[in-house]
């Protein structure tokens, strides 16, 4: 029986070393393909970086539940950083770019944003998607007093001084929303969310408006991250808006499908019961089926079909990238802009020096595939909005746009704990959280 | 009147999802005892071929892209069962009687399945198959010999070395020279698209509310699978040997009934089943990585407060909870008391309950409270039988 046991022994050891090995050898194959081509995009080699090259950190999942949208994020990144590579580089210096995986794990985050800082000595970081993980590095940015540039929509209720928020804040995406659906769509709302930090703050702030400008809230709901399980909560909206109603919708990841899918059979049609969704983009509808979502309606910054010359260029290079059958969205399309927002702030300031570039990024301006931009005093950029719904194509009719772009206010103002609050890091005095002075 | 009917229906359904989804496991864990963490990647893999039969079928055009549902029901079966059975033959057999070894390792194979279906493309698919050829192949050649016993563990070491190898040095060069199609993932860690057929999206309008004929599809088709195990349990001659070897193993053994090959058909008509279940709550859900990871809990759920190792207590545990979630999730247990004014604080706690999340939080506690009364489920096996 021993014996039979070290045979075995030694059989299974060896056969759990060789997958091993072979699982390394494919992983590293592929390892060594991706840093080729940013060695190749950027001309130079990691080994003799030297003093002509700038590192900066990219930090999102590349594994986990959050993989799947973080990667395209990542994806613009590095095409920022290849473009402005092949025009000459920041200073004349190329950028390389050193990747780290968040995982989908907060603590993850936390970690690796302090390797990035401390042992790999980045100028800058881009990085994270869920509000979750910027909480999680916020304090290890704070403490090392660092820059992280956060390239995603999100709930607003934050300015820090060593965040740049490239992403719309509430008033920039969630209110002009619920005014354009007052206007057009219906006063009854029925509020869908994840069970998280962004859907509940959102719909507080929903919920606030909605009371300021005679609107009702008729029902919420929030599903866990990643149920499938809809029919309840269907059944509470129709009992809730028996004759039709506006549904507002900011799930996230997996749980939108099973939403679409099932509304969809519940007979809740897009003409009396619209969807109006923060968390669906272009790669969203692909993944969900274009079939579901048909006629329902986003609320974004930025969509694929804008009419621009650089949206044209954008969309022309990613597709030049990544492949023909790729589609761009906002997130992407921020994580885009951001790189060249702190390419401009180092080069007017001339260093990668953190105060310097902190100090130069405000004020900058960018002609970005969603037209002008500029970034703020409160570390936010001013963004144009716009409505799309969803055509045969699975991409975004706009149906409506802000005329200009819209100037970002952190501190919700419809929250009476946040009401009358601003945020501004040019004024040593004011700072992050300041009382704005009633004129 | 149609109220009831629709809670009852929208319970039903919630229900059949639930069953279909544990009917697998309540023949690998109930009937023979293996814990297997791995099931709701078994689902996935069903669903990822539903995914794939879909896209088969899309350039096939009308009459027959709106039957593939039906098409990747069996194949989703099939693909599942092979899986199911590596994985026994691989595994599973080696365990059997350890269940934490058997949890781990399956909890291992999960996390690779996940992996795997991220990472998939032709490079790896071309690697492994090198790696087996190269190993089987040299095996069996080997075996040949006459003095194999006595070089076996050599052999072995070195044929794997040998093996892995080749099939590294094949997938460097491949990588090197070969095109992106090669390279190229087939699925990507993104989550893929599966849309119904036209006949099933949409509803039947009855009594003033809409059955979702995804929904009508899915109960159909728990009740066929039901039926289905029900006949291949009772009626079958390996069905009757699957049963005699959960009744009593060595005594099975000593009568002749070869125990091994039982045990790998039962696994795989469990893993099989898991693939069903996938591509029935593709219709429902999102097809990823992740999507097994959504039902499993659930199903262990529904096995345990079932009873272990009786398929109509799963039966009646899936529909059970089913319905219970539905009622506390929906607000329609709060409603049914709003008419007695004296009931006003029961309301109010059911209120409180009324949400997705809540009532997940109510439906454990529910189940908990359960199995302090009832710890072996609700229909425990009785005498001297899985003794595993």
């Amino acid at each position: 029986m021993s014996k039979l046991g070290r045979r075995k022994f030694l059989l299974y050891g060896s056969v759990g070393l060789g997958t091993s090995i072979l699982l390394k050898g494919c992983a590293s194959s592929e390892e060594t393909s991706t840093s080729t081509t940013v060695d190749s995009s950027t001309g130079t080699t990691v080994s003799d970086s030297g003093g002509d090259t700038i590192k900066v950190g990219i930090l999102h999942s590349l594994s986990g539940t959050m993989a799947i949208s973080e990667t395209t994020v990542v994806e613009a990144e590095k095409l920022a950083i290849e473009e402005i590579n092949a025009a000459g580089g920041v200073l004349g210096k190329q950028i390389v770019a050193i990747e780290e995986d968040g995982a989908s794990d907060w603590p993850t985050f936390a970690e690796k944003a302090r390797k990035l800082i401390d042992k790999d000595n980045v100028t800058t970081v881009f990085g994270c998607w869920t509000s979750a993980s910027r909480k999680a590095v916020l304090p290890v940015f704070e403490e090392k007093k660092h820059m992280l540039w956060y390239p995603v929509q999100y709930e607003g209720q934050e300015c820090s001084q060593n965040i740049f928020y490239t992403g719309a804040a509430p008033n920039q995406q969630i209110e002009p929303a619920v005014d354009w659906l007052l206007a057009n769509k219906g006063k009854e709302f029925f509020l869908v969310g994840s069970d998280y930090v962004f859907p509940r703050t959102a719909n507080t702030i929903i919920k606030e408006q909605l009371k300021a400008k005679s609107g009702t809230t008729v029902g919420e709901d929030y599903l866990p991250l990643g149920d499938t399980e809809v029919t309840p909560i269907i059944t509470k909206i129709k009992a809730a808006l028996p004759n039709g109603g506006v549904i507002f919708n900011s799930l996230n990841g997996d749980s939108n499908v099973a939403f679409f899918k099932q509304l969809q059979g519940a007979g809740l049609s897009p003409d009396k019961y619209p969807v109006m969704s923060v968390s669906i983009a272009e790669e969203e509808v692909r993944q969900i089926g274009k079939d579901y979502l048909k006629d329902h309606y986003a609320s974004w910054n930025y969509f694929q079909t804008v009419e621009s010359p650089a949206n044209q260029k954008f969309v022309e290079a990613f597709k030049a990238k990544y492949g023909e059958d790729r589609v761009t969205n906002d997130p992407m399309e921020a994580a885009y802009i951001m790189v060249y927002l702190w390419k401009q702030a180092v080069e007017q300031a001339g260093t990668t020096d953190l105060e310097a570039v902190r100090k130069a990024a405000i004020g900058q301006e960018f002609d970005a595939p969603e037209g002008k931009v500029k970034m703020l005093p409160n570390h936010h950029i001013s963004k144009t909005v716009r409505i799309g719904q969803v055509r045969d194509d699975g991409l975004f009719d706009i149906v409506w746009s802000t005329e200009k772009p819209l100037d970002p206010i952190p501190w919700n103002q419809y929250v009476p704990q946040t009401k009358g609050y601003a945020c501004d890091w040019t004024d040593p005095n004011k700072g992050g959280r300041y009382k704005v002075e009633k004129i | 009147m149609s109220a009831l009917i629709e809670g009852l229906f929208n319970g039903i359904s919630i229900g059949s999802v639930l069953l279909i989804a544990a009917l697998g496991l309540a023949i690998v864990f109930g009937l023979m005892g293996v814990i297997n963490l791995a099931h709701g990647e078994l689902m996935m893999l069903g669903a990822y071929t539903t995914f794939v039969v879909q896209n088969v079928f899309k350039p096939l055009g009308e009459p027959w892209f709106e039957l593939y549902i039906l098409f990747s029901l069996p194949v989703a079966f099939i693909v599942s069962a092979l899986f199911g059975l590596a994985l026994e033959r691989g595994v599973i057999r080696f365990l059997y009687g350890r269940p934490l070894e058997t949890l781990l390792a399956t909890w291992g194979v999960s996390l690779i399945l996940r992996q795997f279906v991220r990472s998939v493309n032709w490079l790896l698919v071309i690697s492994i198959a090198v790696f087996c050829l190269c190993f089987f192949g040299g095996m069996a050649i080997l075996k040949r010999l006459s003095h194999w016993e006595r070089i076996r563990n050599w052999a072995i070491t070195i044929l794997l070395f040998i093996s892995s190898a080749i099939s590294i040095a094949l997938g460097f060069l491949i990588d090197r020279v070969g095109t992106l199609a090669l390279t190229k993932p087939w699925f990507s860690a993104r989550n893929v698209d599966v849309t119904a057929p036209t006949w099933l999206r949409g509803g039947w309008k009855i009594l003033g509310f809409q059955m979702p004929y995804a929904r009508l599809f899915i109960i159909a088709l728990t009740i066929i699978c039901l039926l289905g195990v029900y006949w291949f349990l009772n009626r079958s001659t390996w069905g009757l040997r699957i049963r005699a070897v959960t009744q009593n193993r060595s005594m099975s053994a000593c009568l002749g009934i070869p125990t091994a090959k039982v045990d790998a058909l039962t696994f795989a008509l469990g893993s099989g089943l898991a693939g069903v279940a996938g591509c029935a709550v593709s219709l429902l859900g999102s097809v990823g990585p992740n999507t097994g990871q959504n039902y499993i809990v659930d199903t262990f759920m529904v096995v345990v407060v079932g009873g272990v190792g009786n398929l109509f207590g799963t039966v009646v545990a899936g529909l059970s909870i089913g319905i219970i979630n539905y009622l506390i999730g929906s607000g329609t247990l709060a409603l049914i008391f709003t008419s007695t004014e004296s009931l006003k604080p029961l309301v109010d706690f059911f209120l409180f309950f009324a949400t997705s999340s809540m009532a997940k939080v109510m439906v454990f506690a529910i189940i908990i409270t359960f199995l302090q009364v009832k710890p072996a489920g609700l229909f425990p096996q009785k005498g001297r039988t899985a003794e595993l």
